[in-house]
């Protein structure tokens, strides 16, 4: 039988409205509210949490819960399970993350919504299992092969964990395209206060779904239903449309298109202008004095929070400085980052790898100010003395 | 107000679970941000393990103790590896039968946390007591509120005996600020 | 309730519109597994909107295209993985997974393993033509030994899968193996298995003239289809010759492939036990707030 979502339950699965947990946790709950009725994964550090979370809970709320027998087969059966019209995601960490590359591109090839929660831990290889870092932010743009947009939140607290997760599905289902939460093994394994939020706060979004005439219905094209939407109707699995998805390229009907260049340029074209079009509208950023700013802050995630005791040092010692925090990392907020770059002598990039983000961001400033990186690795994440220097530095 | 707190033991000690109930009595049960991080070797069970809280009435950045105000020992490996951030003002309580070398040229508070736990037939408590006594010894927090937490955190059938373990913890707390006064 | 009486009926009824013509070759065992699958779903009369197909890559993984039906064209070596998923979502689905050997014993093998372990209810039609067919003739992991493959130009040197002894030992519930050069068993054995709960695996052997006989000197496709006459037998045959056959007649068979029914069992597949886990949870949820009360 097929699930169907019942707040009532979840709420009472969920438990109490205010709640001291881990980041991880907070993943499930966000997962859960969002309506996700199946999860597949694979045990991996510091991303099991996010799994036993989900295995305890969702045979109680009527989703399903495999534990898979490896990463490839869990996004393998997440994205299997949203062609049978559930909301599915997976959680995992850099190796397990790596491995799930090539299924990553096949969702976006086959406009599969799902999403897929990394908490993040240092690499390469298996790296320090326990601990956090960010090093996986380009590889969640870049890692699989052939041409396609990524959608990334990336939390800095508990709260943001449950919040970007529940965000996550809506942009996934919007767009019918993976959508990441990029957490780490510092905000993952992190307990704080989180605020469920009411039924009625609750904003989801669910994937259009396709309900033309059967023989007018075309898969793989513009919406038929919502004007000037590059995003096609989802003809759910079992619904009748009896489709046919393939990661090959393929023309409108979903037939193979493989040596056909026009079909391919069409198809590309479309499933990635559906989020860049968008792009003005994905921007979600938190600003901190940026009004008078001369240098700037732009981080991310975890790194965010020494950034800002950074930050907050150095307006104590009558230094200008402000920060921009992304919440969504992917797409890059171009537009944000070229203003700050004509307003500020100086963006500094905190995150905890040698210098990923950095690299698009310098792309959006476009020259207009100097960029620097401030790594840090190893596994901690960067003392807010660490940050603060880089503000000093000449 | 900020303080960083630090529970140190061996892995099952329940030290990660004692930072939780105190994390969760200030951010839950009390309107302070909080914030629980833990660290621990590869071993479920056995070597030094550690949970750190910081509560603060603001936002809290940076998420880990920069200095410790204070902090809870229950085993001596732990007292050995994690006292080096200490300053001379922080507030340390040891268990004297787990942690014997306490000697460090100051006076500390001591708690017999696991006598007590023992006297009230199960040496599981001692986290519980020792969350009692860090309640009563650093003032921080509502009694009621880290009472509650204890409830809310550990499994029903246990109740009563962790309400025991609490009360008899907040009260070995009380006379160990009595006896270094 | 068969209305269906001729191929050109069937292929009407179960053929999707516009993909025809196929990509397999001439002499090719593909097409005939998928007409045997039709035949076997007309005989039971599903409802095709509730029947979907996922496969990998591969030749056999091209099958989904020709039907007309929902079908998930996945990753090499993944559909099993990716169909579980498509059943989790909803059980009332028959769900069919098309593989060929490569896909499924080589690159999913994994895959393959714990699906059948778990017992997730699907049927796995693995078409077994010995070779890598559709990118050139690379060596497959059921390649006999001796045989040839671009990657083995010498002769191969490992040892075959048997892909049905695996799913036996892994306890699926139906297991079979069949040449495609005759019909009626196989007919028969797809139906057995798309009925049976839990995991079905069914091999069909099948010829690959282009990329396997060609290189293998095995003759015209004739004499290539011929081959699976020649060197298989029915396990009831296989087992009596190795109880009281002579010397001779051991040595004549122990090296023919073995086909029949391998195994055909009832054990709970996984979701009906994971329905049994959450009415469970259910009850003792009831209790415990009766309890309250």
């Amino acid at each position: 039988m097929k699930y169907k979502r019942d707040p009532k339950r979840i709420r009472q699965v969920l438990g109490k409205k205010v709640q001291f947990i881990l980041g991880d946790m907070a993943c499930v709950y966000g997962g859960l509210l969002a309506g996700c009725s199946f999860f597949g994964g694979y045990p991996i550090t510091p991303a099991s949490e996010v799994a036993e979370g989900m295995a305890r809970r969702l045979p109680r709320v009527g989703g399903t819960y495999i534990q898979m027998e490896d990463e490839i087969g869990s996004i393998a059966a997440v994205i299997g399970a949203a062609w049978g019209g559930a909301k599915s995601m997976t959680a995992t960490s850099g190796p397990g993350f790596s491995l799930m590359m090539e299924n990553y591109g096949f969702a976006a090839m086959t406009e599969t919504p799902c999403v897929i929660v990394n908490v993040q831990r240092t690499g390469p290889s298996t790296g320090q299992p326990t601990l956090g870092a960010q090093g996986d932010m380009m590889q969640a743009r870049w890692g699989t092969h052939g041409d396609f947009e990524a959608i990334a939140f990336a939390p800095s607290t508990v709260q943001e964990c449950m919040d970007f997760t529940i965000e996550a599905f809506n942009l996934s289902e919007k767009y019918r395209n993976p959508a990441l939460v990029m957490t780490d093994g510092e905000v993952g394994h992190l307990r704080e206060r989180i605020i469920i939020p009411e039924e009625k706060d609750l904003k989801l979004i669910d994937r259009v779904e396709a309900t033309i005439d059967k023989k007018k219905f075309i898969p793989f094209t513009n919406s038929q239903t919502r004007k000037n939407c590059k995003v096609p109707d989802f003809p759910t699995f079992g619904t009748g449309y009896r489709t046919y998805v393939t990661g090959l390229t393929h023309n409108e009907k979903g037939f193979p298109a493989t040596d056909k260049q026009p079909d391919h340029e069409r198809l590309v074209k479309r499933i990635t202008e559906k989020i860049i079009d968008d792009a003005d509208k994905l921007v979600s950023v938190e600003k901190f004095n940026l009004d008078d700013a001369e240098i700037a802050f732009v981080t991310y995630g975890a790194s965010a929070r020494p950034t800002e005791s950074a930050m907050e040092m150095g307006r104590k010692n009558g230094i200008k400085v402000g920060m921009l925090r992304l919440k969504i990392v992917w797409p890059v907020p171009e537009k944000e980052v070229h203003k700050l770059a004509k307003q500020v002598d100086k963006i500094i990039v905190p995150e905890m790898n040698l210098g990923q983000m950095v690299h698009p961001i310098r792309e959006a400033a476009n020259g207009n100010c100097e960029v620097i990186c401030a790594p840090k690795i190893g596994g901690e994440i960067h003392y807010p003395d660490e940050v603060y220097k880089y503000l000093e530095a000449k | 107000m900020k303080k960083e707190i630090r529970i140190c033991g061996f892995g099952g000690q329940g030290v990660i679970l004692a930072g939780f109930i105190i994390g969760k009595a200030a951010s839950v049960f009390e309107n302070y941000h909080a914030v629980q991080s833990q660290s621990y070797g590869p071993e479920a069970r056995g070597g030094a393990a550690r949970s750190e809280i910081i509560i603060s009435d603001k936002k809290i950045g940076y998420p880990r103790p920069l200095s410790v105000d204070i902090l809870l020992a229950m085993s001596q490996e732990s007292f050995d590896s994690y006292r080096d951030d200490i300053r001379d003002d922080t507030v340390i309580v040891v268990d004297p039968d787990l942690v014997k070398k306490h000697e460090i040229g100051r006076p500390l508070y001591k708690v017999q946390a696991l006598k007590i736990a023992e006297e009230l037939g199960n040496k599981i408590v001692t986290n519980i007591v020792m969350v009692g006594a860090f309640t009563s010894i650093s003032g921080l927090l509502k009694p009621e509120a880290v009472k509650e937490s204890v409830i809310d955190s550990v499994p029903k059938r246990f109740t009563e005996l962790n309400i025991k373990a609490f009360e008899r913890g907040f009260e070995a707390g009380k006379n160990a600020l009595k006896d270094l006064r | 309730m068969v209305e269906v009486k001729t191929a050109e009926e069937l292929n009407k009824k179960f053929l999707r519109e516009g993909m025809w013509p196929t990509i397999f070759c001439n002499g090719c065992g593909h097409g005939v597994v998928l007409e045997y699958t039709f035949w076997a779903l007309e005989e039971l009369g599903w409802d095709m909107d509730k029947t979907m197909f996922a496969s990998g890559i591969g030749c056999s993984s091209r099958l989904p295209g020709y039907i007309n039906a929902d079908g998930l064209h996945t990753t090499h070596g993944r559909a099993i993985a990716f169909a579980t998923g498509i059943k989790a979502a909803d059980p009332d689905f028959n769900v069919i997974v098309f593989t060929g050997d490569g896909d499924c014993a080589g690159i999913g093998g994994n895959h393959f393993i714990h699906a059948a372990r778990r017992n997730i209810d699907m049927t796995v039609i693995m078409i077994n033509n010995f070779i890598y067919g559709m990118t050139g003739g690379q060596l497959a992991p059921t390649a006999p030994l001796g045989s040839i493959a671009t990657t083995a130009p010498y002769g191969n040197i490992e040892h075959p899968f048997d892909i049905c002894e695996l799913a036996k030992a892994l306890g699926a519930n139906y297991v079979a193996r069949w040449p495609v050069s005759h019909p009626y068993q196989p007919i028969k054995s797809i139906k057995e298995g798309l009925q049976k709960k839990g995991f079905s695996l069914l091999e069909f052997l099948a010829p690959c003239p282009t990329a396997y006989g060609r290189r293998n000197k095995l003759g015209d496709i004739k004499k290539h289809w011929a081959w699976y006459d020649d060197n298989t037998i029915l396990i009831e045959d296989y087992d009596k010759i190795m109880k009281y056959g002579s010397v001779k007649e051991k040595e004549e068979v122990k090296d023919k492939m073995q086909i029949g029914v391998f195994q055909d069992i009832q054990k709970p597949g996984f979701f009906e036990l994971y329905d049994q886990l959450m009415e469970r949870l259910k009850v003792e949820e009831n209790k415990k707030r009766e309890g309250k009360k």
